[in-house]
């Protein structure tokens, strides 16, 4: 049985400071998924408005990728309802995602990645978008000249070429050094505040989180067990006494599940 | 101190060393009197043979006939190979209905074929076609059906999310992806091409390099017996090398094909 409805709603929408948002909003009411006897989410309601970044924690195999999926369109749901309310443009083409792992076609070069799925003539964009994500010079290349991180930074910006109104992360900076992540957090942190899409990260790191994120929700046994507001200044500095507050209330929370 | 580039030809000649090696000590054996030319010719004599055959045309003419009837062979089976690979890799259904079939007719070694192909087929260039052509299908079919069902199914899901399907789907990302194991196929079966012509023109034929072969056999030309085999293998190493080429132009992403 499928009662999963994906609507998609052409509204337009002034925000307070009368600027048209590029986001969109997402709506996901009691939304249930299981593999045969195995139930991963029992029921989630989340609404997330336009051009939030919030940030889905968990420990591994709580269901917190699969919510990710179910929104991506990648599987579909068991029961509930998953709405994409759209500002702008009318499909959910708007919505990107990025994956674990970069998942660059090995045999095109960096900029037909990027290009991939646009018509021929948008490769102007495509560099564009590469040279916002400091690869202008490496266009050329084979993806597997590449290291680790500048492949997710080539995945991002085949994901941000598309101008999506909803970019879901699936953990795309666990493979990363400690390093490069810091970099990585810059540069989504940048590029979401001039884009001004929604984003929806899942990872199990809880400071990337805090850093990024202006909402954390603690997913355990399928079921959303706790949402933070995280209202602090950006940049963030992880060593502000707020942000090391916030992590010591995840964590705790986190901690207190395993038992 | 040895430049640079001397170092690098020297490098380059230690895989020949041991042929050079071996054909000097086969030269001085025949010249000595330890072989006899009945069963071995010294490398000398077998290369004025050469020199005879190829001027006086007779050699470019069976290797024409020998090469048109390989890559004839070549062309049939391994297109209909690429295609039904393609189509069972690719759909299902198509496996469960041709699969099994073409796994039980690759079980058969394609010379065993050779007397009903003869019965079918006479003695006619037909029936060289014919072994061939099934020699080299089945390395390309399994190798197509391989490479197809081998494709990193994260990159065709991200292709499908990024709004990749059909035609384009499968040529951006299901072709590319099964690439390298086709041409595996391919290489395999060039080398399988030959093998079989061999066969099927020492059975029968009116020229190509076995009807050579088998001819001077006839009047113990053991000389002119080794040059048709030394050019079989020199046509198989062109055949090679060409796959190798192809291979290094289609998968210059490959980091297994990147020089450094």
């Amino acid at each position: 049985m499928q009662n999963n409805q994906i609507e998609l709603e052409e509204v337009k929408k002034v925000d307070d400071t009368h600027e048209i948002t590029k986001g969109v909003s997402v709506s996901i009411h009691d939304l249930k998924k299981d593999y045969g006897d195995r139930k991963v989410l029992l029921g989630v309601d989340l609404e997330i408005k336009p051009g939030q970044f919030v940030a889905i924690v968990g420990r591994s195999g709580c269901g917190k990728s699969t919510l990710l999926r179910l929104v991506a369109g990648l599987e579909e749901s068991t029961a509930g309802s998953l709405h994409l309310a759209h500002v702008y443009l009318p499909n959910n083409k708007d919505t990107r995602i990025m994956f674990q792992e970069a998942r660059l076609l090995p045999w095109k070069k960096v900029l037909n990645n990027v290009s991939i799925g646009l018509s021929s003539s948008s490769l102007c964009r495509a560099k564009e978008v590469l040279a916002a994500v400091g690869l202008e010079d490496r266009s050329d290349e084979w993806p597997a000249r590449l290291s680790g991180g500048q492949k997710q930074r080539v995945a991002l910006a085949r994901a941000l070429v598309h101008k999506p109104k909803l970019l879901l992360l699936d953990e795309p900076l666990g493979a990363l050094d400690a390093l490069t992540r810091i970099e990585m957090h810059h540069l989504i942190e940048s590029l979401w505040l001039n884009n001004g899409f929604t984003a929806l990260l899942v990872t199990h790191d809880v400071s990337e989180a805090i850093a990024l994120a202006d909402r954390v929700i603690l997913i355990e046994d399928g079921l959303i067990s706790l949402d933070i507001k995280v209202d602090l200044p950006r940049p963030r500095l992880h060593s502000s006494s707020r942000f090391l507050e916030i992590e010591e209330d995840l964590l705790s929370h986190l901690l207190k599940t395993i038992k | 101190m040895k430049s640079p580039a001397i170092h690098k030809i020297a490098k380059g000649m230690i895989p020949w060393l041991t042929p050079i090696f071996l054909i000097a000590i086969w030269q001085w054996s025949a010249q000595a009197g330890y072989l006899s030319t009945r069963i071995l010719p010294s490398p000398l004599a077998i290369w004025q043979a050469f020199i005879k055959l190829a001027l006086s045309g007779e050699l470019w003419l069976h290797v024409k006939t020998s090469t048109w009837r390989a890559l004839t062979g070549f062309g049939v089976g391994g297109s209909l190979g690429l295609i039904l690979g393609l189509i069972t890799g690719s759909f299902k259904k198509a496996e469960v209905v041709l699969d099994t079939t073409l796994q039980m007719i690759r079980n058969i070694p394609p010379l065993a074929l050779i007397p009903l192909v003869i019965l079918w087929f006479g003695i006619d260039e037909v029936a060289k076609l014919f072994l061939v052509s099934i020699g080299v299908f089945f390395p390309v079919y399994l190798n197509t059906f391989h490479g197809i069902r081998n494709v990193d199914p994260g990159l065709i899901e991200m292709a499908k999310s990024y709004g990749l399907k059909g035609f384009s789907l499968y040529w951006h990302v299901i072709l590319p992806g099964a690439l390298p194991s086709i041409l595996v196929g391919i290489r395999f079966s060039l080398g399988l091409m030959w093998v079989l012509l061999i066969v099927a023109e020492t059975i029968s034929a009116q020229s190509g390099i076995g009807y050579m072969t088998m001819n001077a056999r006839e009047f113990l030309q053991t000389d002119i017996v080794l040059v048709g085999i030394l050019v079989y293998a020199l046509l198989g190493k062109l055949a090679d090398v060409l796959a190798k080429g192809l291979e290094r132009s289609c998968l210059r992403w490959h980091p297994g094909y990147q020089s450094s």
